[in-house]
Order: C-alpha cells, then sequence, then structure tokens
C-alpha cells in the first residue's frame, strides 16, 4: 500500500524498490476517483499520467540519485499553460481553448521529472475566495463537504489535502494560495514577486499575480520552488537573483532567536474569529517561550488594504481581459451581428461570469477619465505607503505574523456579500500589495473542527528566512 | 491643524453604469444590471475610504519589480506554425481567422 511522507522518502522507496511510479500514479487516480464529489479536477489525465510514470520506473534502473522532482504527482491550477493541454481560467470563455505553450513553472516541473495529473478548478479567472466562482461548478473541501475550499486555487488546495497529488501549483493576487491552504489545513506559500516567472499563467492583476505552492510537507515545498523560480528570457519582470538551495538551506537552522513582529490592530480586528485570536496569541506566547522575541507593532494602515488592493486589481484586470474578445481564441457567440462593438460585446457578456464582470466594470470605473486620479493613482499611492512601512518594519524584525484568514472555512452559500467577502482578504492582501513573501502553515484547529493557519511573511525576495522560520513554527507545534 | 473632508460617495446612476459598461464591452439584462449596478456602487463606496488617508506627494508606484531596462540578446528563433495560431480560433479557414463582416457600403 503506498502512503506519501515526503518527496525524500518516496525517492529512497523507489532507489530501494519499494515502490515505483506507476504505483504513486495509481494511489493518486483512486484518490481522485473516489473523491470525485469534491469536484477538485476539472480534467484528468489518466493515461498520460501512467504512461510517463511507467517511462519513468522503466528509466530508474542504475540511478543513483534522482532528477529532484523524479516521479512526483502534481496537479495545476486551470490558469497555468501545459502545451496540448486545455487552459480554462475555470471561464466559459476559454471553454474549449488549448496551450499552445508550457507555461514556464511547468517546463521546469517536466525536466525536473515531475508527472502532471490534471488541471484543477479554481475561481473564474482567479477571481473569488470560495471557489462558488466557477464555470465547471462549486469545489468542496475535503474536511467537510458542505464547507467552502476557499479560493480562489480552492481545487488545488483539496487536491492536496484530498490526496490526490503530492503537490499543485496554484496562483495567489491576493491570497489564492495562502487563503485556501488556511482552509483545507495544509501549507499554501506565495513566493515574493517575480520570484517565479508569470510565463504561461493566465493574468489577472499582472503587478500582484504570483504562482505558489501548495504541499503537505515544508520539504516538498521548498524543493518545488527551488526548481521553479529563477530567470527567465520570457518574463522581463522575474528577478534575475540566484535562486538559493531552498531545500538544503532548511535542514541548518539559525543559533539566534527570530524578531518577530505581529500587527496590533490584525489581532484587535473587529472581524476576527475569538477562537483564532486566542489561539493565534497563545502560539505568541509559546514562542515567546521558546526564546523569540514577539512583539506588537502599530499599523494604522490595516483597513486601507482592501480597498487598494481592489481598486488596483480590478483596474489590471479591466486591462488583461480586454484581451477576449472572440475573435483569435475564445468563446464567440451564436447571435448574429454586423456591428464590431456589438460583436464584443455579446461575446464577452455571454461568455464571463457575474463576478468577473463586477471586477471588470469596478476596474473600468477606477481607470475611466475624470475618477484616474482619485481612484487609482490614489491607490498607487498608498501602496507605497504600504512598501515604506514593510521596508521600516523588516529593518528591525525577521518576519511578520497573523492569522492567515479572519474565519475559518464557512458553508457553502452561506457568502454572497461582494464587500464581505473582500473584507476576509484582510490579512493576504498586504504580501501582494507590497511583493513579499507569505505563507500559510497550518498549526491550528477551530472549535467548529475546521483547521486553520498561521500566516508568516519575509522581506521581499527573502524565502530562506520565511522557510526557515516556517520549520521552526511546525517543529514547535509539534507538526514536523 | 485637523481638517475634515466630507468625502460624498461618487454616485452610479444609469448614465455612469451604460456608460462603464459600453467601455467594458459588456452588456446586461435589466436583471444583471440591477444587481451589478447596486454592488458597483457600494464597491465604488468601499473603496472611497482611501481618501481618509493624506497622500499629498507621495509618488505612485507604477511598477513592483525595482529591475531597470531588463536586456537580453536578440535571438533568431522560430514561433508558432499558421496551424498551431488558428488551432484556438472559433471560426477560421485554415488560413485566415474569420470575423463577421462589419464593414458596411
Amino acid at each position: 500500500m503506498f502512503s506519501f511522507t515526503g518527496i525524500k522518502d518516496y525517492h529512497n522507496a523507489l532507489l530501494n524498490g519499494q515502490t515505483t511510479c506507476v504505483e504513486a500514479v495509481h494511489y493518486y487516480l483512486n484518490g481522485i476517483a473516489a473523491q470525485q464529489h469534491l469536484n477538485a479536477f476539472i480534467e484528468v489525465y489518466k493515461e498520460e499520467a501512467l504512461q510517463r510514470a511507467a517511462m519513468l520506473d522503466a528509466a530508474l534502473p542504475g540511478q543513483q540519485s534522482l532528477q529532484p522532482l523524479y516521479g512526483v504527482v502534481i496537479g495545476i491550477k486551470d490558469v497555468i499553460s501545459y502545451q496540448d493541454h486545455g487552459l480554462t481560467a475555470a471561464s466559459g470563455i476559454l471553454r474549449n481553448f488549448v496551450s499552445l505553450y508550457n507555461a514556464t513553472a511547468v517546463q521546469r516541473l517536466l525536466d525536473a521529472g515531475a508527472i502532471i495529473i490534471g488541471r484543477q478548478n479554481c475561481d473564474e479567472f482567479a477571481m473569488g475566495s470560495a471557489n462558488e466562482n466557477s464555470a465547471y461548478g462549486i469545489v468542496r473541501n475535503a474536511a467537510d463537504p458542505e464547507r467552502v475550499p476557499g479560493g480562489s486555487s480552492g481545487g488545488s488546495a483539496v487536491a492536496v489535502q484530498g490526496n490526490m497529488c503530492m503537490l499543485s501549483l496554484g496562483s495567489d493576487t491576493g491570497g489564492s494560495v495562502r487563503q485556501p491552504a488556511d482552509f483545507c489545513g495544509i501549507i499554501g506559500l506565495k513566493p515574493s514577486y517575480g520570484r517565479v516567472s508569470r510565463y504561461g499563467l493566465i493574468a489577472y492583476a499582472s503587478s500582484f499575480d504570483q504562482i505558489g505552492i501548495f504541499g503537505l510537507h515544508l520539504n516538498d515545498v521548498a524543493l518545488a520552488l527551488e526548481v521553479i523560480a529563477g530567470e527567465d528570457a520570457f518574463d522581463s519582470t522575474v528577478s534575475t537573483a540566484p535562486v538559493p538551495a531552498y531545500s538544503e538551506q532548511l535542514q541548518t537552522q539559525p543559533e539566534k532567536p527570530y524578531r518577530i513582529a505581529y500587527f496590533k490592530q490584525a489581532l484587535e480586528h473587529p472581524g476576527l474569529d475569538p477562537a483564532i485570536k486566542e489561539q493565534t496569541e497563545a502560539f505568541i506566547e509559546t514562542l515567546t517561550a521558546a526564546g523569540h522575541l514577539v512583539q506588537a507593532v502599530d499599523f494604522d494602515l490595516l483597513d486601507y488594504v482592501v480597498p487598494a488592493y481592489y481598486v488596483l486589481t480590478t483596474a489590471e484586470a479591466s486591462s488583461n481581459l480586454s484581451r477576449y474578445d472572440g475573435v483569435k481564441y475564445g468563446y464567440r457567440s451564436p447571435v448574429a451581428t454586423d456591428d464590431l462593438t456589438d460583436f464584443y460585446k455579446q461575446n464577452r457578456s455571454e461568455g464571463f461570469g457575474a463576478e468577473v464582470k463586477r471586477r471588470i466594470m469596478l476596474g473600468t470605473f477606477v481607470l475611466s477619465s475624470g475618477y484616474y486620479d482619485a481612484y487609482f493613482t490614489k491607490a498607487q499611492q498608498v501602496r507605497r505607503l504600504l512598501t515604506q512601512k514593510t521596508t521600516a518594519i523588516f529593518g528591525e524584525f525577521d518576519a511578520i505574523i497573523s492569522p492567515t484568514v479572519p474565519a475559518p472555512a464557512f458553508k457553502i452559500g452561506e457568502k454572497s456579500d461582494p464587500i464581505e467577502i473582500f473584507l476576509a482578504d484582510i490579512y493576504t492582501v498586504f504580501a501582494n500589495l507590497t511583493g513579499i513573501p507569505g505563507i500559510s502553515l497550518p498549526l491550528f484547529t477551530h472549535p467548529s473542527g475546521m483547521p486553520f493557519g498561521i500566516q508568516v511573511m519575509t522581506s521581499q525576495m527573502n524565502e530562506v528566512t520565511l522557510l526557515s522560520l516556517s520549520k521552526t513554527f511546525m517543529q514547535i507545534a509539534a507538526k514536523d | 491643524m485637523n481638517v475634515s473632508v466630507i468625502f460624498v460617495s461618487m454616485e452610479i446612476n444609469d448614465g455612469v453604469f451604460n456608460q462603464l459598461a459600453h467601455l467594458a464591452r459588456l452588456r446586461f439584462s435589466e436583471a444583471e444590471k440591477a444587481s451589478i449596478q447596486h454592488d458597483l456602487q457600494r464597491m465604488v463606496a468601499f473603496v472611497e475610504k482611501l481618501n481618509e488617508l493624506d497622500t499629498t506627494g507621495v509618488d505612485p508606484i507604477l511598477h513592483m519589480s525595482n529591475s531597470v531596462n531588463v536586456w537580453r540578446e536578440d535571438v533568431v528563433e522560430g514561433s508558432v506554425s499558421r496551424e498551431a495560431a488558428l488551432a484556438n480560433a472559433p471560426v477560421q479557414d485554415e488560413a485566415f481567422f474569420k470575423v463577421p463582416k462589419v464593414i458596411k457600403k
């Protein structure tokens, strides 16, 4: 019977002949088949995954060491291009679209020996926090199928949570990896802006978007980051900074205690669930008892992060999504028209879902003549204030911690008010506004029985500290 | 000196809504319009919270990357074939993308 306790163990088992890649793929295919009601996958590449696994098994004899992701079974959010495979952003407007090329991240996974098992359900164009906005239906939380998995990378989180793959790639524009990781009780990493190439990632808000990683084991997440990060000729915004050997650096822990900040306003926020507050505060005490310096810092900008985020991301979305016109690809309405503007309107109105239209409308508003400075420029200025404040904090501290989400996973259909849904992003959008890396670690259980996490953030491009600190946290909470 | 600013929320009336929908190349049924117009009004009022902050003299952030002028050698490489480029087209004739005739006499 196959069981997965991390890539290192899996590789040892492969080298010792205790398991095979085919056995691993069968294990995950069975997991997918048994949990179809969760709707985590839009498409499963069954035959292909088995073929690749058989090929990898055949190449195994005589190998002393394996490629970093040899035989590692990975699912990808349906916003990341995989050549000759469907790609829809869970939208009706891309229903029959097939990728012409591989995203850089996918190419690097394949080059490192990974097996792609399928593409995963998500909110349409990655817009949403509950995976209730997909043209392919809602995704259910494996811990309680009556509850949402979070979003927008809900399918990717549930696939890891429910043992349907070893790792998933998602995308995080305002928390879309960290928030579903929190709701599903797994690890979710959003790297720094520019750490991972966005080539082949369907754009939502280009100055916020980042490919992220879901996993059950921190070492695996670090290893996957090491594989996909770094310079890329196809993305001029990706950092040219060398990629550290994250997985190796994780093994050596620094001797000195960490200096950790938390925002006073975050833990005092009226929207914060009392049990989450209590357990987060208790964890802060545990950290202090373990010798780390944990201090409250004043962050009076907290209530402005969500408004700034929605102005900027909807503006970028309205611009990015203008490409969907039904001419060269995507949905075209069967309704006949001889007017070009009418033609575009028809295709777009029938192709996009309600949440996408809402955000395009808000983005069009904040960019329109007469309102541009009052809304868009204003939000860009607030983004500057936020980055200045962040730089100041990281001058004194190694990390900032907070709850990942103010409340645990809610019931399907329970929330429909857009403002209420936006406000639940209060702790996660900060990292995207400032470009810093963030991770959600599954440390806690809510009285409702649902898991929830803690979020750790470090300075820009400092994933080494982020991952080391995460390791320390997992050890302190006895989760590793 | 404390200056209190009274900011009157921008009204998303029918005229504004219809103009935005046109700019966004979207069309809404009456039922959709009522719901989205209402949500848009609330979202606009929500983001207007930013007006409480004094940002006089603050330089807006235009790019998230610290990199300036990222150059690379210009290398001649292949691109996608015509067949591949047309593969996702809703209507095509193996040589061209086809669209409805919109040029009127």
